[in-house]
């Protein structure tokens, strides 16, 4: 089990190897498809994207006193093409669910940028570990605004590491 | 005939939705629970780990299960006894409204294709209609997911395809989803009917209790096999591999034309929330 700490290096980037288990603390934001569609196109973002971690996740309403709603992962795959500009701009992890496509890894790995996964469906697990949620930009997309999360031992897999390795690839399912 | 106020209609919904969100039902949990003794990997074991503690907090935390708390699809119901005054769909979709609203739920409603602008309350539900015999209303509902509804799919076999025509599909189906409709997964399956009847079909079967199975011999035998083989295929809990994939498969038919065999593939995640209300 690796513990890392926002914002992420090159080095720690180097140390991650597929089906590692990762917690992590800090600062990380969430973009799912339509916010990415936006942030490709920004000049100037409003968080530093270099050393970031992008978590691809629409929650649920919060409660009065409650930090966040459920907030597991969603499909990774709509937003494989996405991601590349902003690996370009310094994005080193993503977070999400699933597999994603070959043209996505080689780009990540060109970028040396790691794919995490969390477990799908598990949102409310998810929300426990987020202690502060902060809208930073794009309202009107509502669940799917880019909010600032700050959590703590975050869990996550390594699903593709720069050296090559997928967990889905790697697991006893190969045809 | 019996009257009916819609009213109560649209409180079943909105207590319906509300409660599916937050509690899964207890006969899918110890199947998952079964399933994590039977895996091998700690990884997958893991992931199993966290879809049960996950459960226990959405239950006690008042959290919702999952961030993704679907469309509102309904199996109504309607008895040939029963009258009522006002617009049945409108009562459904203002129970669906409601519960959306009060209950914290993400509104994943969006009005076109192209614009993707929110409906801001998670209407319209999705509504398929039967007329029976007697005097009650009976409502399947469920709050379907759209990450495993997009690994879905209809699909026209020809008749001479057969029996190994649709194993080979189905396992196709589950395999390239991998990991994306969040496994292990009921799969539900439609075979017969016509395009749309064969999509409804499959739709029906992962409304079904988990521990049924077909009354038809060769359907059921058809069930077990490809809850086998789907298990075999190794995808695991969330794709990383492992021996759960699914947890049930269930299929319905219908008669068909002679020249076509649909099959209707309809993935459920392991998440499945759904219920059985009557008035």
């Amino acid at each position: 089990m690796i513990r890392l700490n926002t914002p992420i290096t090159d080095k720690d980037i180097r140390n991650l190897k597929v089906g590692e288990k990762v917690l992590i603390t800090g600062t990380i934001y969430t973009a799912r498809d339509q916010a990415h569609t936006r942030l490709i196109k920004e000049e100037n973002l409003e968080f530093e994207i270099a050393g970031s971690v992008i978590y691809y996740v629409g929650p649920t309403p919060k409660r009065e006193g409650y930090a966040i709603g459920a907030s597991g992962p969603t499909s990774s795959y709509r937003m494989d093409k996405l991601a590349v500009p902003l690996m370009e701009k310094g994005l080193k992890i993503m977070i999400g669910k699933g597999d994603r496509s070959e043209e996505f890894r080689h780009e990540m790995i060109k970028n040396n940028a790691v794919y995490l996964i969390t477990t799908g469906g598990a949102g409310a697990l998810m929300s426990s570990k987020i202690k502060k949620s902060t809208l930073v930009m794009y309202e009107d997309l509502g669940a799917e605004a880019v909010y600032k999360l700050e959590v703590e031992d975050f869990p996550c897999f390594v699903a593709y590491d720069i050296y090559g390795n997928n967990i889905f690839k790697d697991s006893n399912h190969e045809k | 005939m019996r009257q009916i106020n819609l009213v109560d209609i649209t409180k079943l919904v909105k207590e319906a939705v509300i409660k599916i969100n937050y509690n899964l039902d207890q006969s899918l949990v110890s199947l998952i629970q079964k399933a994590k003794t039977n895996e091998t990997r700690d990884l997958s074991k893991s992931i199993l780990s966290d879809i049960l503690e996950n459960q226990e907090i959405a239950k006690e935390g008042n959290i919702p299960l999952c961030q993704d708390t679907g469309v509102v699809v309904v199996l109504l119901e309607v008895g040939n006894n029963v009258t009522y005054e006002g617009d049945i769909y409108e009562a459904i979709n203002e129970g669906v409204r409601q519960g959306y609203l009060e209950g914290y739920l993400r509104k994943s409603m969006v009005t076109h294709p192209f614009n993707r602008v929110n409906t801001l309350d998670n209407t319209p539900a999705i509504i398929h209609t039967k007329i029976i015999q007697g005097d009650k209303i009976k409502m399947k509902i469920a709050a379907k997911g759209g990450g495993s509804e997009n690994m879905s799919k209809v699909t026209m076999l020809t008749p001479t395809e057969g029996i190994e025509g649709v194993k080979q599909l189905v396992l196709d189906t589950i395999f390239n989803a991998g990991g994306k409709p969040c496994p292990p997964l009921i799969v539900g399956i439609g075979i017969g009917g016509n395009l749309e009847k064969s999509a409804q079909l499959a739709k029906e079967a992962i409304f079904r209790d988990l521990d049924d199975c077909s009354d038809d011999k060769t359907i059921k035998k058809l069930e077990e096999d490809l809850y086998n083989e789907i298990n075999a295929l190794g995808v695991g809990p969330m794709g990383v591999g492992g021996n759960t994939t699914c947890l049930a498969v269930k299929i319905n038919y219908y008669p068909m034309h002679i020249a076509s065999l649909p099959v209707a593939i309809n993935i459920q995640c392991h998440s499945a929330r759904h219920t059985e209300v009557e008035l």
